[in-house]
């Protein structure tokens, strides 16, 4: 399967193309080139995918199938660094995903981002992070997989600023650049420890279960748990800072300022569920080695998730609403995660997990680029500006309504299925926590549908001008994305990815599918008396909830803790401290060097005469000092 | 063995004198319409025998063991031949004036005699062959250094190049004659195991080290370094640090290695002691220079004790990085000589004060320049940065970590100077900056061919391999 090269190739082609000849192309090719590189991309990730499921089982378990490995970079005699192509079930699972929204993005761009400043630029950058995505996911290795997790956040940097001439836009690129690369930091150094005991970065050699490498690695103790324990805790905040998990979440709402399409590709798709399939990459370490970080990866998901979902039950901007849904989403996959196992019906969590992050994937996607619709339509993403849309837009409005069912979980459409699996496996866990992530779930259908009825139900605002459906490129995405939200959750997912390879028969746990479809129609009725038709109800939520909404709409103050952290207590505090140590003790030592150096260089200038005698003369004293202090010293 | 296959192993040097001859004959009949094309063919000739060159064979040894071939030996030949080759590229603007024009057959011709000594110096198995190498190498070098008729600084240079030289090899010559005499042989197989720590062979073995010392400059034999390589046509300065001492540095190890192999503890003390203060004196020369040539020639000879970390460890490893470094410092140190030679050329400036607000009027030019200083001061994640990184841990694993601490320790003080050239270039104002330069085409390529390096071969990790495979230890 040496053809999956390509799947790499090609949106770097494309990427340098555009980087180095966009501004001399016209904005017609250069989004033919940008869209046409990934068609034939996602053509190739649908045949490699087809070929991987039907021919790579033995003995009903997938085999990992490496096509390309080859060495970069050795480091000390057993350590190397490898660039490759992995292919396994989660592997191909995430190149159907990335490559059908990235296509859709693409095409979808192309109305959406018409006669924009840039716009060669921007389907540079969109190839840049395909290709970094694809990379990522594909990684032989951990090292390399850090490289284009690295890659990856780079070009969510470029998109997110995307407008410079925004400062919010700079501010949110930065802001996100910032809090991600703090987080990768931990991961790297995660990887050093381990790599330093494992003696390997080889996900092969990782996950084999094998556990006499991570021998010395758990002997080697550091503040009271083994190096191993630190390693794989340290890489699992790597994850969180991507996947926007709390307290490293607060970058994900403002790099709402990059364009719509990008929201959806990257902030909710893919690359937020990049720390997602960190943990599903090294889940066998996780469950066999270290089962109390994936206890804290439950714990932080659960916490996470409802943390996400009460914030976004009062937002009024509709991409930040659907920003924190995101975050609560990612939340429920990292639980899922959390709460399985490797064998058999105890790993249903981690099948419910990557299902969801593919269903998810499908609906968010089609959520945020409806949305991309309506603020196209309405040039405002604030929900008092929107209302009774759905006369206006009806193309939009079926797909939206269709991905907030299946987000909300409402059979048949995908997304109850793939909740349903994790509210299983969450009570199979434990009952408090069945019970938490299914109030979570009802929250979710709460504030869905209160952003769908203030979007298109709801009172009819004053427009400048009447708005009209957004043209074809942009509702093909939407159509064709409605159709895995509705039929993807017939896909007999165990039968592909399940956490020890082997095929597991999916059972429906009637009784939890019943009670997480009962609270969510409760809470989608809730949500239409309180929004769907103009009342006086919807006023007084806010002042019945008085502290609640206050504080939840000011996002539970992290973003306020945060910058106390940072500005009175790191800059105010700790730098002056340094500052003053810099200046007076570091420069200080420092400029005595040079002085010193600087002494020293004029007095020997007279050694360099110009006179050929003294020259001859240094050079036959100097042999001769020479032999003397071998012969005698 | 039939006396032709003698001259199969040698190969490499018989296409080099086939170049050579068929460039002479050219200057000679050529009238003065064909003599325009002089350095095209010249460049295409020497391009070729580089080409057919580059593969190693297999190990070997022609007329009784006086010529040796390693296949580590095309590596080191072909990477003087690259050197060499862009050299070339660089050296057009030299001719443009009508005095010099006459003189450029001779140019190529001298350059390619020495370059024809180095190979015999590299490969030689005895001693007379390696001294007839070593002079082949220098004489004409005297006059390369002098080729400016018309300077009197370059005179000067040539001058002090040939007497300081006829005094090294007078030296040498002296060790020479007392291993002979304490060891009855000139064949490196022979004396080798006939090397006892007597107070002859010690004195013989350090006159015979001061000669290769001299050719390296290491401190105390450097002193004719700067005031050569400010004499010196720009091209031939490059050709002088570049490949005569990367010429050098490789011989100086392998006969460390073959020739005294059993006084390896008495050299590494003394390399010891002479690359501390190789690096550190060429360092705080280096600091105060205003002219970019000696400027370079200091660095040239801080880098050489540089070069001295990866000899003194004796390793395979040792090997392996010293010939990387070479590698490296040739691409680095030939894209400041190219665009140094390219404004000398042209406008005869070589004070760093010239230099100030050049990225106004030659953006690209300073670029080249400053990749290159970034380069020559480690600076990561160009090639400079990988080479000291390799050479410093082959060291270190040795166990010379007080060398390695003070080198590093040099390393920071370099960047000074380095970046002093980076910011005459990019921040200092200057009312009349040098006038845009349009350089030609040759050096055009030859500057793209050194960014190039500088920046891909630190990443390229089989180019360490390659070496690596081929390199030999004590």
């Amino acid at each position: 399967m040496e053809y999956t090269l390509f799947i790499l190739l090609l949106p770097l082609t494309s990427f340098i193309l555009l980087g180095l000849f966009g501004i001399k192309l016209s904005h017609k090719i250069s989004g033919l080139i940008g869209t046409g590189s990934l068609l034939i991309m996602a053509q190739l990730s649908y045949v490699a995918a087809f070929s991987y499921f039907t021919t790579q089982r033995i003995d009903a378990v997938f085999q990992t199938v490496i096509p390309i490995n080859v060495l970069w970079l050795k480091m000390g005699t057993n350590l190397h660094i490898d660039m490759g192509i992995l292919l396994d079930p989660i592997s191909v699972m995430m190149l159907v995903v990335i490559s059908t929204v990235s296509l859709m993005v693409h095409i979808y761009s192309l109305g959406y981002m018409k006669g924009e400043k840039g716009f060669q630029r921007y389907y540079a950058f969109l190839s840049l992070f395909t290709f970094s995505m694809m990379g990522l996911v594909l990684s032989t290795n951990i090292f390399q997989m850090y490289i284009f997790w690295e890659l990856v956040g780079v070009s969510s940097y470029l998109l997110i600023g995307f407008y410079y001439t925004k400062p919010s836009a700079v501010a949110a690129a930065k802001k996100a650049f910032i809090v991600t690369r703090f987080a990768d930091m931990f991961f790297l150094i995660g990887i050093l420890v381990l790599s330093y005991f494992t003696q390997t970065f080889d996900f092969g050699t990782l996950t084999s279960g094998d556990s006499s490498i991570f021998q010395q690695a758990i002997s080697a103790q550091f503040l009271g748990t083994s190096a191993l324990v630190w390693a794989m805790a340290l890489i699992f905040i790597g994850g969180t800072g991507k996947s926007a998990m709390f307290p490293l979440h607060i970058w994900l709402p403002d790099a709402m300022e990059g364009p719509t399409p990008v929201s959806a590709l990257i902030h909710a798709a893919t690359m937020v569920v990049a720390g997602v399939y960190l943990v599903a990459r090294l889940f066998p370490v996780y469950v066999l080695f270290t089962p109390e970080v994936l206890q804290g990866v439950a714990y932080v998901g659960a916490f996470t998730s409802m943390f996400a979902a009460l914030i976004a039950m009062v937002q009024t901007d509709i991409k930040r609403v659907l920003a924190f849904s995101t975050i609560s989403q990612i939340g429920f996959m990292m639980v899922a995660l959390g709460v399985s196992k490797l064998e058999g019906h105890h790993g249903l969590g981690y099948m419910a997990s990557m299902f969801h992050l593919y269903t998810h994937a499908m609906f968010k996607a089609l959520l945020f680029l409806g949305a991309g619709s309506v603020i196209h339509a309405v040039h405002s993403n604030e929900m008092e500006n929107m209302g009774g849309l759905r006369k206006h837009m009806p193309v939009t409005h079926l797909t939206f309504l269709i991905a907030c069912l299946a987000i909300a979980g409402i059979p048949p459409f995908s997304g109850f299925f793939s909740k349903d699996e994790i509210l299983s496996a969450t009570y199979h866990f434990s009952t408090g926590m069945g019970i938490w992530m299914t109030v979570v779930a009802a929250l979710t259908a709460f504030y869905m549908f209160r952003l769908y009825f203030s979007i298109f139900w709801g009172k009819e605002k004053q427009h400048a001008h009447t708005p009209h459906e957004s043209p074809k490129s942009m509702t093909f995405p939407l159509v064709f994305l409605a159709i895995p939200t509705i039929l993807g959750g017939l896909i007999p997912f165990g039968q592909f990815v399940t956490a020890n390879r082997a095929p597991y028969a999916i059972h429906m746990n009637w009784m939890v599918a019943g009670v997480s479809v009962v609270v969510a129609v409760v809470a989608i009725f809730i949500a239409s008396r309180l929004y769907q038709y103009p009342n006086k109800r919807t006023a007084t939520v806010p002042t019945a909830l008085r502290g609640f909404h206050k504080a939840a709409s000011h996002r539970f103050y992290m973003d306020e803790v945060y910058l106390f952290i940072t500005k009175k207590i790191l800059f105010n505090g700790v730098s002056r401290v340094f500052a003053w140590f810099d200046r007076h003790v570091v420069d200080g030592f420092i400029n005595g060097i040079a002085s010193v150096t600087d002494w020293f260089s004029v007095r020997i200038r007279g050694f360099q005469s110009g006179e050929i005698q003294w020259y001859a003369w240094v050079f036959l004293f100097g042999t001769l000092l020479i032999t003397a202090l071998i012969l005698f010293v | 063995m039939s006396y032709f296959d003698n001259f199969l192993i040698m190969c490499s040097e018989v296409s080099l004198l086939i170049v050579l001859l068929i460039l002479l004959l050219f200057d000679i009949t050529a009238g003065k319409r064909g003599k325009q094309y002089f350095q095209p063919v010249a460049i295409l000739l020497f391009a070729l025998h580089t080409l057919l060159n580059f593969v190693p064979t297999a190990a070997g040894e022609a007329f009784g063991g006086m010529y040796q071939y390693q296949p580590v030996m095309t590596i080191i030949k072909s990477i003087l031949n690259v050197a060499t080759l862009i050299i070339f590229l660089q050296s057009k603007h030299l001719f443009e004036s009508i005095k010099m024009k006459s003189q450029q057959g001779e140019y190529y011709f001298l350059t390619l005699s020495t370059l024809l000594g180095m190979y015999l110096m590299i490969s030689s198995g005895h001693l007379l062959l390696f001294f007839i190498g070593l002079e082949t190498a220098s004489i004409p070098l005297a006059t390369l250094v002098a080729f400016n008729k018309h300077c009197k600084k370059s005179a000067e240079g040539g001058a002090k190049f040939i007497l300081l030289s006829a005094f090294s090899s007078g030296i040498l010559l002296f060790g020479i004659s007392y291993l002979y005499g304490t060891t009855g042989s000139l064949y490196f197989s022979e004396i080798a195991p006939r090397m006892a720590l007597n107070a002859l062979q010690i004195m013989a073995f350090i006159f015979f080290l001061s000669g290769l010392f001299f050719k390296v400059s290491f401190v105390p034999f450097h002193l004719w370094t700067a005031d050569v390589y400010e004499g010196a046509p720009s091209n031939v300065t490059s050709y002088l640090s570049v490949v005569s001492k990367g010429s050098a540095a490789f011989v100086l190890m392998t006969l460390l290695f073959k020739l005294f192999g059993s006084y390896v503890h008495e050299w590494q003390t003394l390399l010891f002691w002479i690359i501390i203060v190789t690096i550190t004196l060429g360092n705080l020369f280096a600091l105060r220079q205003q002219n970019i040539k000696r400027f370079l020639a200091f660095s040239s000879i801080s880098q050489a004790g540089y070069v001295g970390l990866g000899i003194i460890s004796g390793s395979t490893l040792g090997m392996t990085t010293v010939i990387y470094y070479i590698l490296v410092y040739l691409f680095s140190n030939l894209a400041a000589f190219g665009v140094i030679s390219a404004i000398e050329n042209r406008t005869g400036k070589i004070e760093i004060a010239d230099y100030n607000g050049l990225y106004q009027s030659n953006p690209k030019l300073s670029f080249v320049m400053m990749l290159a200083m970034f380069s020559l001061a480690g600076v990561a994640p160009f090639a400079g940065f990988m080479s000291k990184f390799f050479i410093f841990s082959s060291a270190a694993q040795q166990g010379f970590y007080l060398l390695v601490i003070v080198a590093v320790v040099n390393t920071i003080i370099s960047l000074y100077y380095y970046l002093r050239v980076v910011k005459a270039m990019f921040i200092n104002q200057n009312e009349q900056p040098i006038e845009t330069i349009n350089t030609d085409n040759w050096n055009k390529v030859s500057l793209v061919i050194c960014t190039g390096a500088i920046i891909l071969v630190g990443l390229l990790g089989f180019v360490l391999d390659i070496i690596e495979k081929q390199s030999f230890g004590l």
